[in-house]
């Protein structure tokens, strides 16, 4: 059975598209078949995360519009061939999308993927209601700060309410992500701590993203950064959160800041 | 306290929106001062004189305008423009969410309402018949608006308003403090008049003559007079 996830927050640049990068590639290289589709028309990004921009040919709004076939739409990632995408168009305006033209997308989608991973725009407007309007479940991308976690608290409202599982009186799953988590900054209170974001959201958490030099670097050679430092801290918690996703229960790691030696020494003399 | 509506093209799909908030709480607008706020309109909209009467004949009490745009025509008629910043206090915001209120299931007890999810940011509760009790927490920017008293098991962040239709009786009973705002029967206070050392604690607030007392629920005195009555005690348009 197909699974359709919205990858959403409400505030913007807070890391749903390298998220969406991510993850899409994670379960593909964990042997999922997997589609990434860039809700964000007018200001694509996901192609460029991607390293697919100089192949795109036809969009989501092409699609939707009936102009090309979703066949002809997708773009097939070079690294791994279990993972696809859909990008956005750069130069209409979302008022091309049109529901019903959305929902025949994603029907199509359902019967080819195993994962249908929508990246929303930011905000509580149309192009994010459409995105997040079929998914089964949500990826809420919070950083650890108040005005990104209070706007995640009013899209949780929304997939709550707005959504087609909501509107049918069934629950829509949501997981909370929280991304660009600085363990240095959340020790010395410049950061909120990990307790209460999940305090205030009361959602389960899928995985804590470390801030890291990583993702910088993947999106600017256009790989996501579990193909491209699938090593390094961010990747390591983007696969543990794609293996979450997919049912595995992993205990999630808060990330602690590497101390230096003295410090360790002295931290267990005082303890 | 007044109410701002903000009205959104398209303007038919609006007044329907509202008429549906109307049927929800019958007496929402009773009597009370609402300030328009016509920012959100394009300069092009035709007659807005006609859709401020079409409202008036709803029952709603237009005290002023904001936002209108100087060519429209016969706006002048419903008071002044309010400049931003003599916004009375921090109005309530129609919400723009679909409350979530459940119907109460038919023979339970319709004077009370549960509600045993989280009130997410942006929603509104509006329940007049009597009191609201969460189970989870109401979010910043989230309100719960209740006849009665309002019980929260959970933290209030956002916006707390009880005693709606004039009950100065009702009281707020919250595990945690954090709110933005709480008001009973009009008298309100926000977080910066509320006493520091309550904020995060378990709480009641009530009327004591027309003042708002607060005291710490798990004190040895709950709800004597030995509450704090704090500072800045603030009545807005005192209905009727
Ligand atoms: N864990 C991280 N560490 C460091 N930088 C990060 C991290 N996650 C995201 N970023 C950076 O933050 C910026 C915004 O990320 P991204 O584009 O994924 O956000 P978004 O939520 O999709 O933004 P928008 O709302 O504009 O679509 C990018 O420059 C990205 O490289
Ligand atoms: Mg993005």
């Amino acid at each position: 059975m197909a699974k359709v996830l919205v990858v959403t927050s409400g505030k913007g640049g807070v890391g749903k598209t390298t998220s969406t990068a991510a993850l899409g590639a994670a379960l593909a290289q964990n042997g999922a078949n997997v589609v990434v589709v860039d809700f964000d028309v007018g200001l694509r990004n996901l192609d460029l995360v991607m390293g697919a921009e100089r192949r795109v040919v036809y969009d989501l709004i092409n699609v939707v519009q009936g102009d090309a076939k979703l066949a002809q739409a997708l773009i097939r990632d070079k690294r791994i061939d279990t993972l696809s995408l859909l990008p956005a168009s750069q130069t209409r305006d979302k008022d091309a999308l049109t529901p019903e033209g959305v929902a025949r997308v994603i029907d199509q989608l359902r019967e080819k993927f195993d994962w249908v991973i929508c990246d929303s725009p930011a905000g509580i407007e149309k192009g994010a209601m459409l995105a997040m309007h079929h998914a089964d479940t949500a990826v809420v991308v919070t950083n650890p700060e108040v005005s990104s976690v209070r706007d995640s608290d009013r899209i949780i409202g929304m997939l709550d309410s707005k959504t087609a599982k909501a509107e049918k009186g069934e629950r829509i799953e949501k997981h909370l992500l929280l991304t660009r988590y600085d363990p240095g900054r959340a020790a010395r209170g410049e950061m909120l701590n990990v307790e209460d974001v999940l305090e205030i959201l009361s959602i389960p958490l899928l995985g804590i993203i470390p801030e890291s030099e990583e993702v910088l670097r993947a999106s600017n050679v256009g790989s996501p950064v579990t193909l491209a430092s699938p090593t390094g801290a961010a990747a390591r918690a983007y696969f543990d959160a794609a293996r979450r996703l997919a049912g595995e229960n992993i205990e999630v790691v808060v990330p602690m800041e590497r101390k230096g030696f003295m410090s360790r020494l002295f931290g267990r003399r005082v303890a | 306290m007044a109410l701002v509506l903000a009205p959104e093209p398209p303007l038919p799909n609006w007044l329907a929106a509202l008429d549906a908030q109307v049927a929800r709480a019958p007496t929402f607008f009773d009597g009370r001062p609402v300030l328009m706020d016509l920012g959100a309109l394009p300069s092009s909209t035709p007659d807005v004189a006609a859709f401020l009467r079409t409202l008036e004949q709803r029952g709603i009490r237009i005290i002023g305008t904001e936002g209108a745009h100087p060519s429209w025509q016969g706006v002048e008629a419903w008071g002044r423009p309010f400049p931003a910043s003599s916004k009375p206090g921090r109005p309530i915001e129609v919400p723009d969410e679909t409350p979530k209120v459940p119907s109460p299931a038919p023979g339970s007890d319709v004077n009370s309402l549960v509600i045993d999810e989280p009130i997410r940011s942006g929603q509104s509760v509006v329940f007049e018949k009597g009191d609201v009790t969460v189970l989870g927490s109401i979010g910043s920017g989230a309100e719960v608006l209740a006849g009665g008293s309002i019980h929260v098991y959970g933290t209030i962040r956002g916006r707390a308003i009880a005693g709606l239709a004039g009950n100065s009786k009702a009281r707020i009973f919250c595990r945690k403090m954090q709110a933005e705002l709480v008001a009973i029967d009009g008298v309100y206070q926000t977080a910066d008049d509320m006493p520091a050392d309550l904020i995060g604690k378990a709480v009641q607030a009530w009327l004591e003559d027309d003042r708002m007392k607060m005291t710490a629920l798990d004190s040895t005195d709950t709800g004597d007079a030995n509450g704090q009555s704090f500072g800045r005690n603030i009545r807005q348009g005192r209905r009727r």
